[in-house]
């Protein structure tokens, strides 16, 4: 299936989701049929479930709004028609920081905002109060009564940061060198392609 | 949020390559500027600078009341569906998209107008280049080492001068752009940092190196050949310090602080090595009041912006030691009092200076003394507000307390008198 797209003459686009885990949640489930059927059609796949498609004409990258959990942005990469084993391998790289870097953030900021619900019930629950005052409004910790929390969650997930730090930085500088490369051989098959037409 | 973006508008006007703040929404890079040799000038990004500094508050401000808006959970275990969850530390008017995004059906063509080409439009580059660099905090940058030029007590010249400035400005203009490129996901989860062109796209990161490549080694080159090799060096080990020092540890030990305080001290003493060619007790001493400035500046805006340090896995004093950041504040106020009085003792200015810098200095000692006491949200802003007037101003009387050459050259000559009289500008 993969294959057949790949080959089809006009290039497709390579959902974000469908070779790397899952993207979204309320998405994971629509991407694989949606793909799949797609392919059969004939047609280019959607978005995996992001809502979006891009237009055929173009040939580039699509960025999106930043992601409502990890904040990042996704991306649908583009894959030309005669992509090369490197440019294969630049794309795969790229797809797969990017989920990764989703999961990590998805799962850390989930757990933070989690987390600090339950340092402020705690918190409340031990002065008496309830979540909501009798005006209805939320009940609020101050900023002194909040360090407390931010300075555990920080100590607590420090090891995770460190580990994240070096996956990240190996994964940029890789997907960097990768981007040089390409750069670097499409434009000396530009200048040979030049050096042709000029002899002619 | 707003403290991170609130962090990065001081970091920018601190000094060279600053990035203390990263995760709280205002704009990790505080820039702080001085601009002593055109006042006018001077007058005009200072002031602009507040505004932006202002509306970043503002958004601060904004921000901190969504922040604190938790949605109801009855018992703690049970599991919160997806969509009554938010990111609280997202702005508000973006509530209404994301909840589009979840359902797919409606709303479907104002989701794919958020889709952008990832395609480099020529129009958009310098602007985008322009992001990428940190252009404001740049001209802070150069701006200081402009000041240390101009303390220099050398006859001023021209072209050395204008070498100095493009090279500072281009060698942090490299930096900056590094930075941006190792800390992608770490900006896009703050506030402050959320629009820069690499987060959204713009650039490609192969671009982004390219450019500071082509920034820095320009730069440094012209420091080290068309002024001296002292100044090139420095300035190497300036990029180096901020790029591969500073943004790594930010996210490992709270000694980050203290790393970002060196670089932002190393630009006016590039600009006096510039002037003097040579790395004397003055160069030492305006460096020391940069970077005793630093502290005051930065930890009081840290304070506010201990939330998004800690989700975002920042390292600082205010999170993991906030009795120390306090103190710190504190000793570095009383510092640049000291540091002050030593400047007429080093024959760099005349003893009006401490005099008259006195006010000013007391001035930020007791906000650091009130910030130190009352370790709350207002002392912090004050603090911070002081500091980013205190440095321009500080610079600007040292400037015109500058210990002229002609006077040093020949004690018996007294032009109009006046022992305050800025150098005599020489054309050569």
């Amino acid at each position: 299936m993969a294959a057949a797209r790949v080959l089809r003459p006009g290039g497709c686009r390579r959902p974000l989701l469908l070779s790397s885990a899952s993207f979204s949640s309320s998405s994971s489930s629509s991407a694989a049929s949606g793909g799949g059927s797609a392919a059969e059609r004939g047609e280019q796949p959607d978005s995996a479930g992001l809502g979006f498609r891009p237009p055929a004409h173009s040939h580039s990258d699509w960025i999106g709004p930043p992601d409502k959990h990890s904040n990042l942005r996704p991306i649908i990469f583009y894959v030309p028609p005669e992509e090369s084993a490197l440019e294969r391998r630049l794309r795969e790289a790229r797809q797969e920081a990017q989920a990764s870097n989703q999961r990590f953030w998805a799962r850390h900021n989930r757990a933070f905002r989690q987390e600090k619900e339950e340092f402020i019930y705690s918190r409340l629950k031990a002065k008496g109060l309830e979540m909501r005052d009798e005006s209805g409004q939320k009940a609020t910790l101050n900023a002194e009564e909040m360090a407390e929390f931010y300075k555990d969650f920080l100590t607590k997930n420090f090891k995770k940061h460190l580990q994240y730090n070096r996956d990240w930085y190996k994964r940029n500088f890789r997907i960097t060198f990768l981007m040089g490369q390409v750069a670097l051989v499409r434009a000396l098959r530009w200048l040979r392609r030049r050096k042709k037409s000029v002899e002619q | 949020m707003s403290a991170a973006r609130r962090c990065c508008l001081l970091r920018a006007l601190a000094g060279f390559f600053v990035w203390r703040l990263r995760n709280t929404g205002i704009p990790q890079i505080p820039c702080r500027f001085v601009h002593l040799h055109r006042v006018a000038n001077d007058r005009l990004i200072t002031f602009q600078y507040f505004n932006f500094l202002k509306r970043m508050l503002q958004q601060l401000d904004q921000e901190k009341k969504v922040v604190y808006k938790i949605s109801p959970v009855s018992p703690v275990h049970q599991s919160w569906s997806e969509t009554s969850s938010r990111n609280e530390l997202r702005e508000v008017k973006s509530a209404a998209e994301t909840e589009d995004s979840v359902i797919p059906v409606g709303g479907e063509s104002r989701e794919d107008r958020r889709w952008k080409e990832m395609k480099v439009q020529l129009d958009d580059l310098p602007g985008i280049l322009a992001r990428l660099s940190k252009i404001k905090l740049t001209a802070l940058v150069v701006s200081t080492a402009s000041a240390g030029f101009a303390m220099a007590p050398v006859p001023f010249e021209l072209t050395c001068f204008l070498f100095t400035s493009l090279g500072t400005g281009l060698a942090s203009c490299a930096a900056n752009s590094i930075n941006q490129f190792f800390e992608v996901p770490f900006d896009s989860n703050m506030n402050r940092t959320k629009n820069r062109p690499l987060v959204r796209g713009q650039i490609s990161p192969l671009l982004a190196v390219c450019f500071a490549a082509s920034c820095g080694i320009p730069g440094i080159a012209l420091l080290t050949l068309g002024v001296n090799s002292l100044t090139g060096a420095l300035g190497a080990f300036n990029i180096f310090l901020y790029t591969c020092c500073y943004t790594p540890l930010k996210r490992m030990s709270i000694a980050n602080t203290w790393v970002g305080a060196v670089v932002g001290a190393i630009p006016p003493i590039m600009g006096w090595t510039a002037a003097t060619g040579s790395l004397d007790a003055g160069a030492l001493l305006l460096g020391g009041i940069l970077y005793s400035w630093q502290f005051p500046h930065f930890n009081a805006l840290s304070w506010g912006l201990r939330e998004e340090y800690s989700r975002g896995g920042y390292c600082m004093m205010s999170v993991t030691h906030p009795g120390l950041c306090r103190r710190v504040a504190l000793h570095h106020c009383f510092a640049l009092i000291g540091l002050s009085t030593v400047a007429p003792v080093l024959d760099i200015t005349t003893w009006t200076f401490p005099i008259i810098s006195l006010p000013i200095n007391l001035y930020i000692s007791y906000l650091g003394f009130r910030f130190y006491r009352d370790a709350d949200r207002s002392s912090s802003r004050k603090l911070f507000f002081c500091s980013l007037w205190h440095l321009p101003m500080l610079l600007l009387v040292m400037f015109t307390c500058k210990k002229s050459v002609l006077e040093k050259e020949d004690k018996g000559d007294l032009r109009g008198g006046s022992h305050e009289m800025a150098l005599e500008i020489r054309l050569p």
